[in-house]
């Protein structure tokens, strides 16, 4: 109870060096913010993306209908194959006519249908990897009646690497934000316990235990962090607003992200505030 | 109540502060510790109330060993032992009651007591109609008054005070020491540091210890002294 009186009346008794660092520890959260907002809406897009990652596997026309369920039902057993589609012939020439209306002309003109049957590949989650997707279309290739497989080689490769890129440079940025974040509360916290050093020396010089002591002001970091995680969440969600609704359509980050964010401020100013504390608690 | 035995405190920079000091503080005894500026009176105290540790020797206090005790168990020595500082150290913002009773507070006292033990305390010191008074508002002995109320908080047996009157007048001064003499005529051991030898000299019947270059070279109730003159001290 002494303890989250005390920590509170900390706030009251110093309310501007109280709103300096829950200000300084908002702002160092605020830039891991707005990197959390940009890099999860560039790790939506990559998603959604690869969710069109598939492989086309086109058979001959003298393939047997049996033979096709038979080609279906065993890339359906692969784990890397959540689901397939076969399209037939006309299937194949309806798509063409509704996807490229400019050569409709040509298509009414045909004798012959020269567009193959089809079967689509649909790769489960986790699976749209270059390799996954190798695999796939060499299992198809076995079937003779399979004339060809596509899965756009080149840009399956080009997109994996984007999204190594990619996260290997959110792993790089989000863990000096972090750092630079947690160096930054750590700074607030230590400011606001040298201010109130004298108050550790009366408590020692009067027999206070140095857990006495400490829990006040450890209630205080974790209180100031979370304060300023919440400010954070608040400004990040503003700047989020306002480029969805001026410049483009942006995902807001999921509710345990933000819980984290908050989490992680409470946990860094109670960790910064006991590092602080130590020293003040070795001088006898 | 206080014994030193053969202390010794070097530092790695300044090298000796105390050599081989030895002395004893009994129950209920007023004690001047004097010497120069350096000659070792606040490290002695600091060794007494165990913010620093002697480099050979022991200092025992209300029974508590230098050997023994640990920087984690010295809060338990701290609240039989009070400590009055020069410049005073009150708690800026808080008044004089909030003063006191933040010491009562830290050692446990019930909160619907806090107030009323608060007042109690500066009733002793003669400051019970100031207690409302911002710490800034009161004067030099006012607020060495505070501090000395907020030392008696722990009720200690033993009362340390580190140049007590060295920012006050000689009015307030001597306030202050009657005050000490109230308090030890109530039990209490006062050990007071001071340079000030004119007020030494008021107090003729207070024991003197003297320090020099971190040697004791003076106590004014070592039996060789009370046979003889006491040596001159006009340090």
């Amino acid at each position: 109870m002494h303890a989250i009186r005390e920590a509170l009346a900390a706030f009251r008794r110093a309310p501007l060096l109280t709103a300096l660092s829950t200000a300084m520890v908002a702002l160092a959260l605020y830039v891991v913010g707005l990197f959390a907002v940009a890099s999860y809406n560039l790790h939506e897009a990559l998603e959604r993306v690869e969710e069109r990652v598939e492989v086309v596997v086109y058979v001959r026309d003298d393939a047997r209908d049996s033979e096709i369920q038979l080609l279906e039902e065993e890339l359906r057993s692969m784990e890397e194959v959540a689901d397939t589609r076969y399209y037939s012939k006309e299937d194949a020439l309806q798509r063409a006519r509704v996807d490229l209306p400019e050569f409709e002309e040509l298509f009414t003109d045909l004798e012959v249908n020269p567009l193959p049957a089809s079967v689509e590949v649909e790769l489960g989650a986790g699976f749209r990897t270059p390799e996954s997707v190798a695999r796939v279309a060499d299992r198809a290739s076995i079937y003779p009646f399979v004339e060809a497989t596509r899965y756009g080689q080149e840009w399956v490769d080009r997109l994996f690497l984007l999204r190594r890129i990619g996260g290997i440079t959110t792993a790089i940025l989000g863990s000096a934000f972090a750092v630079v974040a947690a160096l930054i509360i750590g700074t607030a916290v230590r400011i606001a316990i040298f201010a109130r050093r004298e108050e550790i020396h009366v408590m020692r010089l009067v027999g206070a235990t140095h857990g006495f002591i400490r829990r006040p002001f450890l209630l205080e970091g974790a209180l100031t962090g979370i304060l300023g995680g919440g400010l954070a969440v608040a400004l990040t969600y503003a700047s989020y607003l306002g480029v969805s609704r001026l410049i483009f359509r942006l995902e807001w980050i999921p509710l345990e992200w933000v819980v984290a964010g908050i989490a992680a401020g409470g946990l860094f100013g109670l960790l910064a505030s006991a590092f602080a504390l130590r020293r003040y608690l070795r001088e006898v | 109540m206080i014994k030193l035995n053969h202390v010794t405190k070097e530092y790695a920079r300044r090298g000796k502060a105390l050599d081989d000091v030895s002395f004893q503080v009994k129950k209920g005894e007023f004690a001047f510790l004097t010497g120069h500026s350096g000659s070792g009176k606040s490290t002695t105290l600091r060794l007494i109330h165990m913010a620093d540790f002697p480099t050979g020797g022991e200092v025992l206090v209300c029974g508590f060993s230098s050997n023994v005790t640990t920087p984690r168990d010295v809060w338990k020595l701290r609240r039989r032992v009070g400590f009055v500082f020069q410049e005073f150290r009150l708690l800026p913002g808080r008044t004089a009651l909030q003063n006191v009773t933040f010491a009562l507070e830290v050692t446990g006292t019930p909160r619907k007591e806090l107030a009323s033990q608060g007042r109690r305390l500066l009733a002793q010191v003669g400051l019970a109609v100031k207690s409302g008074m911002q710490a800034h508002e009161l004067s030099g002995g006012e607020q060495q008054r505070v501090a000395i109320a907020r030392a008696l908080a722990n009720e200690p047996l033993v009362l340390l005070a580190d140049e007590p009157t060295g920012n006050l007048d000689e009015r307030a001064a001597r306030g202050i020491m009657e005050l000490f003499r109230d308090l030890n005529a109530r039990g209490m051991a006062v050990l007071m540091a001071t340079h000030d030898l004119d007020l030494v000299r008021a107090y003729p019947d207070v024991r003197v210890l003297e320090l020099n270059e971190g040697r004791l070279v003076f106590d004014s109730a070592a039996p060789e002294v009370a046979d003889e003159p006491a040596p001159a001290r006009d340090a």
